[in-house]
């Protein structure tokens, strides 16, 4: 998965739990990077018309950002779900985001063929939780 | 969450080759199935040799990558538990025809020759030290890489002929 794309999925799970626009502070934090960063990708993601942003307010995905997001969820719910059902990774979260940015969307389509995945995915993933709503593991609120 | 795209640890290399594995192992498990589903009396030997190699081909691919974990300092997983999980899951799905085998064989080729691009890429990026020796290590994906690469190629070729 690029870069743009988990800025987009970030953007994504932050506009779900807010029901509003993202704010670059929560945007750094959730991708463990400098506010000058997102903003710069922020920019770049306005050009491309995937986002738009409000001084003062935050950014807010467009519909093609929408369905670009949707898409890198799934891939990371699929990456999620794999190591949880598959790998039996027990920190399945963690490695998952230590992996997707070298997992590509045609690989976790592969890996996909072989996990149980629910049709209505990404709208299983609970952004709260940090996780993928059908594994059946328990699942703690994950730290920041 | 995490915008890199370098792998720092041999927890996280053991991991990414283990996802290598599984792949292979589904391109093996889907040439077998898909070819034994298909109808006896339509064989085709030149489809036969060419699924009989990249089958051949995955379990090397998969022996190379399990020597490279087995010298990381990472806990690994039975893979007996895997290869089940990928049968059971082949035995269901059936192809409509010839064409059908090719095409998926030539996303299988090229899944794999994007996952190992991304996998060299990312120790390209990377300055952490792993237990086992970089350059072995690099030397290995690349080999493999190439010969997925040689792959597409080959399914390539053989789909442009029966066209």
């Amino acid at each position: 998965m690029n870069t743009a794309d988990q800025y987009l999925k970030a953007i994504y799970l932050i506009q779900e739990m807010e029901d509003g626009p993202a704010s670059t502070g929560a945007l750094a934090d959730m991708l463990d990077v400098s506010p000058a960063s997102a903003n710069e990708m922020i920019g770049k993601l306005e050009t491309r018309n995937l986002a738009d942003h409000e001084k003062y307010k935050g950014v807010r995905l467009t519909d093609d950002g929408i369905r670009r997001a949707r898409d890198a969820l799934q891939t990371y719910c699929i990456i999620e779900r794999f190591l949880a059902n598959v790998l039996d990774v027990e920190n399945f979260r963690e490695e998952a985001r230590e992996l997707e940015a070298v997992i590509d969307d045609t690989v976790a389509e592969r890996l996909d063929t072989i996990i149980d995945r629910n049709p209505n995915c990404p709208d299983c993933f609970d952004a709260e939780r940090d996780a993928c709503a059908e594994l059946e593991v328990e699942c703690e609120k994950p730290a920041d | 969450m995490s915008v890199s795209h370098r792998v720092g640890s041999d927890h996280q290399l053991a991991r990414l080759l283990q996802i290598g594995i599984v792949l292979e192992e589904v391109v093996e498990a889907r040439a077998h199935h898909h070819y034994q589903s298909l109808d006896a009396t339509d064989l085709d030997p030149e489809i036969e040799s060419l699924l009989s190699d990249a089958a051949e081909e995955s379990a090397d691919h998969r022996a190379r990558l399990e020597a490279l974990i087995a010298d990381l300092d990472a806990e690994s997983i039975p893979f007996e538990d895997i290869e089940t999980l990928v049968e059971a899951q082949y035995a269901q799905t059936k192809p409509d025809d010839f064409d059908g085998v090719l095409y998926d064989q030539l996303c299988n080729e090229e899944t794999a020759y994007k996952f190992y691009d991304d996998l060299v890429s990312a120790i390209e990026a990377s300055d952490a030290r792993f237990s086992v020796d970089r350059q072995r290590l690099l030397d290995t994906l690349r080999s493999i890489r190439e010969e997925e690469a040689d792959g597409v190629e080959e399914v390539t070729n053989v789909m442009e002929t029966r066209e």
